[in-house]
């Protein structure tokens, strides 16, 4: 079972108390968005093996979306942060890059 | 040497000594006129096809492990073809009446069990989901009837029709549908292949797509560079790592998906019944052995295995559906890594390199499809153009909006 820390509520909790939500930082497509940008909205994923940044919900807890950055082969975790953040925060970035050099770039 | 009972007394009376390989393990050539990277299931069946049906033979097929150990291994086996698009129908009923006569075909008894596949309608909006199926189904000559709980009980005695929390309202029945042994599908048609001079290269992960001016011109694989003039995806769960290699994304997500075995106990249900309200099916093997599967974790997972939570949701929703099954034992567990497409339905498509093809996309369900599959695979990379079974699942549909979906249908299982 996965065990996510909540950055709201700042606990560790279980998966069964959590909603996975997919893959964060996706740039909305809007109205007038060609065919291809909405393709990449809607449908086109990273769906990486390796590091994943990804939205879950703490759905039985504080009710509130936030971002986590997993290892999709280890479940190694490499940082939480609150889903208002547009972009992978600088600290999360660094603990990828400490632990995991070559992965960085393709990640971001 | 043939599969027959005459070669097997023979074979009893001198000690089984004298049985060929199934297939041979050659060393790679440096150039194939097609290679097809993964030794799964849909990417033997492509093979098969190209050399039966189109006289390509001078084939390779590249797998990174050991033949079917992705999903064709790991699979629950259920065949059925009640789909609701035409579309769908099209390709799984192909595949389901090819399964009918694969023993013969590849001369491997695949165990091809028609013994008739049940599902489970537990809530009002499935019932109607299930009928309008059943309906669907009669103009799209596939037989299928939807049944009422009273039929479900007499093909199904041990299943609890009036539970507190899943009633049985009804079923979707399909009497041709069933199971078959999933390695020796894999091993039938790696046998086959090799019997057409195909090369079979397990041990063999392909690293890198070598591409020029757009085209593609061959693979770097862990056992060296390769050349071919076409070349197939056919890796499930790791297409995405592929297409990545080749310069291009896919609207998929790889996903664990888990099934379990009970240990064996005397037959006691011989329909395979899947319920999809509470993400969980059910059949017996020959052993005896209760083969259980479940719903998809919902997050991106590589690992070839899954969560006990979702494990554990399915056996608590089944156990109130099949009582005698509380106390069984689990024997074992496992998980593969399946691909799941925005409309649930696969991919069998030329992509923006020139002459690489792609077949991904089938998610939890596509043991059912492998001889379909491998089928319509083969004529889109032997014309270099689809034929009717492949065209509705090109991968511009995603960016047209044309989606065929079956999501109803499908649901989260098979
Ligand atoms: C638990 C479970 C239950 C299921 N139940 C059913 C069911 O009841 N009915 C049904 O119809 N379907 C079911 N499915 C789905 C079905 O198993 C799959 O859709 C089907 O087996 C896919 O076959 P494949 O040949 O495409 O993939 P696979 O069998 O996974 O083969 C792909 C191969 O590609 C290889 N590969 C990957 N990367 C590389 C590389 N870089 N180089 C070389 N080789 C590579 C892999 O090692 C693998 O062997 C289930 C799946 C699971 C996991
Ligand atoms: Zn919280």
């Amino acid at each position: 079972m996965l065990r996510l820390k909540c950055p709201y509520c700042g606990q560790m909790v279980d998966e069964t108390e959590l909603t996975p939500g997919g893959e964060a930082h996706l740039k909305r497509a809007t109205q007038n968005s060609s065919d291809d940008e909405l393709l990449d909205y809607l449908f086109n994923r990273r769906n990486p093996k390796g590091v994943h940044f990804e939205r879950w919900r703490h759905t039985f807890g504080c009710g509130k979306w936030f971002v986590v950055a997993r290892c999709t082969v280890t479940h190694e975790v490499f940082g939480v942060y609150k889903a208002q953040t547009l972009k992978p925060p600088k600290s999360v970035v660094d603990a990828i890059a400490n632990r995991r050099g070559h992965e960085t770039q393709e990640s971001q | 040497m043939r599969y027959s009972i005459f070669n097997l007394c023979r074979e009893a009376l001198c000690g089984h000594t004298g049985w060929p390989k199934a297939w041979e393990s050659p060393t790679p050539k440096s150039r194939y006129e097609v290679i097809i990277i993964g030794g799964g299931g849909h990417g033997l069946a492509t093979a098969y096809y190209l050399g039966k049906n189109f006289g390509i033979r001078d084939v390779a097929i590249l797998e990174k492990g050991w033949l079917g150990g992705g999903n064709t291994g790991r699979n629950t086996t259920i065949i059925r073809s009640n789909y609701l698009e035409n579309d769908s129908v099209a390709i799984y009923e192909k595949s389901r009446d090819l399964y009918e006569t694969l023993s013969q075909d590849l001369n491997m008894n695949i165990m091809f069990s028609p013994r008739g596949v049940m599902m489970l309608a537990q809530t009002h909006h499935e019932a109607h989901a299930y009928m309008r199926i059943a309906n669907a189904n009669r103009l799209q000559n596939i037989e299928t009837e939807y049944i009422s709980p009273t039929q479900v009980f007499e093909k199904c005695p041990i299943i609890c029709i009036d539970g507190p929390r899943y009633p049985i309202l009804g079923a979707l029945w399909q009497p041709r549908g069933g199971t078959a042994r999933h390695d020796t599908v894999a091993w039938g048609y790696a046998r086959a292949c090799s019997k057409m001079g195909i090369h079979i290269i397990e041990n063999c992960e392909v690293t890198g797509i070598n591409r020029e001016g757009g085209r593609v011109t061959g693979v770097t694989t862990h056992r060296g560079s390769i050349s071919c003039d076409k070349l197939g995806i056919v890796v499930a769960g790791h297409s995405g790592q592929l297409a990545d290699m080749a310069g291009f994304r896919l609207p998929i997500e790889s996903v664990a998906l888990q099934a379990l075995v009970s240990e064996p106990i005397k037959p006691c249900l011989d329909v395979v019944v899947m319920a999809n309200t509470v993400h969980g099916y059910i059949s017996q093997s020959d052993k005896g052995e209760m083969v259980i599967g479940g719903g998809t974790d919902g997050v991106i997972n590589y690992s070839q295995r899954g969560s006990f939570t979702y494990i554990e949701e399915t056996v608590r929703a089944l156990v109130e559906t099949f009582p005698l099954i509380s106390r069984l034992k689990m024997l074992r567990q496992w998980g593969g890594i399946v691909d799941m497409t925005g409309d649930r339905s696969p991919i069998i498509s030329a992509t923006p390199v020139d002459k690489l093809f792609i077949n991904c996309g089938w998610g939890t369900g596509g043991f059912k499809a492998i001889p379909g599959s491998g089928w319509a695979m083969a004529e889109l990379m032997a014309n270099e153009a689809p034929g009717s079974l492949a065209e509705p699942f090109s991968l511009d549909r995603f960016r047209e909006g044309r989606f065929i979906d079956e999501r109803v249908a499908a649901g989260v299982a098979h």
